[in-house]
């Protein structure tokens, strides 16, 4: 028992479960809302690196998200380059753009932040409208990812891919926030003075922690460019930032696994009010303000209670 | 120059119903240091109802406009007392903005659960042919909207310096433990804004719709303008509020009729970036006055 509370066998066995569920029903619907739901972790893992751990708000993810989606569908299909690459580097690219969130984030804080990154993702949105292939109504024919001769076409092979990627990716962030670097990113989060006084280059800090943001949010567009094989700037709207924020609070912000939890639960939610039709709306946004009103410290306080005591709410994500 | 004329006077008509919207906006703002996000769903509320009563229940106009923003300060009274109160001791500014969001999601499903999708629309206070001016066209429902936040700003401006209650609700934005130790009841001034907030936001919904229709999921967009807007005269400031509803109007007008029409919406994303990093504090504000508040 002990062992299971481990984060690394804990998420290693969730993101199995959630895996072979998928699998298993063989219910080729529960896969594809399995698969988004891993795609929207990966975004609320990256996002709660960002606000979470270096106290750093971003309205402007879906720009990244946009960017990933969109470079890693063109580079193909205009340059040739093999898909894998292509999501690689859309990604990297992506996250060069990130400095154009640093540079206001080392003067503004909290509403004024969040209306700059706001901006900057409603440029990116404008843009691809604009000037992305097909324009407001979008494009189609992107290919699956492949190796070689090797296709991966299977919606199964995708909803292990997605999951795999996304358990590499929360153990890489569980290590970062454990790192000195990641208790940097703390104490950022905490007092920006008392790291100035120490001599820290806010900029750079503030810089490689907005990168690597927007890196893990841009590979997770480009994996959906070529789950979905069709591409059309509404997806990339504000709302997208929005709906990832909401994961992220409603999971719970103080911890790296409420982006998990915080995204099956917004992923499921519209799927299970399908039944409700016309209320789905009424009922959602209705959900949602009883989640933020009630729970507040995110989904994941209850489990933390549970595990740890009652003391103790940080101890998992330190 | 009459094409010029043109672009500009229908700027002046959009910006118009931009400064209305951020005008609830800043009030809010200014006693709280919350962003309501749902603005722009009590503008569509506003729209939507005036539409029921005036149209439907067949009610006089001045019956139904009085209605209308009795229906929406009530909704706003709601909404601060079941969402915002509770959390406003949280102090988390974020938790309060996402609230916001959670609860404009809310309305805007209740408001399709009551009216549907369908567009509505009636007819203008002022009927009649449109008004030339130099050659260019402009509708008389704009010199509505013009008088009605001219009215607006005479009244804003005398709530908020001459009497108590404004007053009040001025020093709550500014240190909320002074002025609670002054006697000031600030769960009392922060519904209060909220209320003064969703009635503007309703009245500017009761002027537009006779202009451009108004359906039950134009509230996002409404809010992000109203946004940009107050951000671009500066956050909290009346003045501010109104000359960047102006401001965004007709640059986006300009930029649609000369450049090109889908940067429409870049321009004033691209003005709130360069306002942002050169001064954050709007142009209307002094930068000290903002650090007084919180942010």
């Amino acid at each position: 028992m002990k062992n299971f509370l481990n984060p690394y066998l804990g998420s290693f066995f969730l993101c199995s479960a959630l895996i072979l569920i998928g699998i298993l029903s063989g219910d080729p619907y529960l896969m594809t809302v399995l698969t988004f739901a891993g795609l929207n972790a990966l975004s609320a893992l990256s996002l709660s690196l960002l606000m979470g751990l270096a106290g750093q708000i971003s309205l402007g993810h879906n720009g990244f998200y946009g960017l990933g989606a969109y470079l890693s569908a063109i580079f193909f299909l205009h340059l040739k380059i093999p898909v894998i690459l292509s999501i690689l580097l859309s990604a990297g690219i992506a996250s060069l753009f990130s400095i154009f969130l640093a540079i206001p984030a080392l003067r503004l804080k909290g509403h004024y932040l969040a209306v700059a990154t706001l901006a900057f993702g409603e440029i990116v949105y404008l843009l691809l409208n604009e000037w992305g292939p097909g324009g407001p109504s979008g494009f189609g024919n992107i290919p699956r990812i492949s190796l070689g001769s090797f296709v991966l076409s299977s919606s199964q092979a995708y909803l292990i891919l997605i999951w795999s990627l996304f358990f590499i990716f929360f153990v890489f962030s569980l290590n970062l926030s454990k790192s000195t670097y990641g208790k940097t990113l703390k104490a950022l989060h905490n007092s920006e003075i008392a790291l100035k006084t120490l001599g820290i280059n806010l900029f750079t800090l503030k810089l490689k922690i907005f990168a690597l943001s927007a890196f893990i949010t841009a590979l997770s567009g480009a994996l959906y460019a070529h789950y979905v094989t069709f591409l059309s700037p509404a997806t990339f709207s504000v709302f997208y930032s929005i709906l990832i924020l909401m994961m992220v609070m409603i999971g719970g912000l103080h911890n790296l696994w409420g982006a998990i939890l915080g995204a099956l639960f917004i992923t499921f939610l519209p799927e299970i009010l399908r039944v409700f039709k016309e209320y789905d709306i009424l009922i959602y946004g209705t959900i949602l303000t009883l989640g933020l009103l009630f729970f507040r410290k995110g989904l994941v306080y209850p489990f933390e209670r549970l595990i740890y005591g009652s003391y103790s709410g940080s101890k998992k994500s330190q | 120059m009459e094409i010029f004329l043109q672009f500009f006077l229908s700027g002046v008509t959009v910006g118009a119903i931009y400064a209305l919207i951020a005008l609830g906006f800043n009030i809010v703002y200014n006693t709280t240091s919350i962003l309501n996000l749902a603005q722009g769903e009590f503008v569509v509320l506003g729209g939507l109802f005036m539409w029921l009563f005036f149209q439907k229940m067949e009610l006089p106009y001045y019956i139904s406009f009085f209605l209308t923003l009795l229906t929406a300060g009530i909704f706003a009274f709601l909404m601060e007392r079941l969402t915002i109160k509770p959390l406003l001791k949280t102090g988390d500014p974020l938790l309060l903005i996402l609230i916001t969001i959670a609860f404009s999601i809310l309305l805007k499903g209740l408001l399709m659960f009551i009216f549907g999708k369908d567009p509505y629309g009636y007819p203008p206070l002022l009927e009649g042919m449109p008004i030339l001016l130099g050659g260019a066209v402009i509708q008389k429902q704009v010199l509505v909207i013009l008088a009605f936040i001219l009215l607006t700003m005479i009244f804003l401006y005398f709530f908020f310096n001459k009497t108590i209650l404004g007053k009040a609700m001025k020093a709550c934005a500014f240190d909320q433990v002074a002025a609670q130790l002054m006697g000031i009841n600030i769960s009392r001034m922060v519904m209060l804004s909220f209320v003064l907030s969703g009635i503007f936001a309703a009245l500017a919904g009761i002027l537009i719709t006779p202009i451009t229709f108004m359906e039950y999921d134009r509230g996002a967009i409404l809010t992000i303008k109203a946004f940009t807007a107050s951000i671009l005269g500066g956050l909290g400031s009346i003045w501010g509020a109104i000359a960047g509803g102006f401001i965004l109007g007709i640059a986006e007008n300009l930029v649609a009729g000369y450049i090109h029409s889908g940067l429409k919406d870049a321009i004033s994303l691209v003005l709130l970036l360069i306002m942002l990093l050169l001064k954050p504090a709007g142009l209307f504000q002094k930068e000290e006055e903002v650090r007084l508040k919180k942010l």
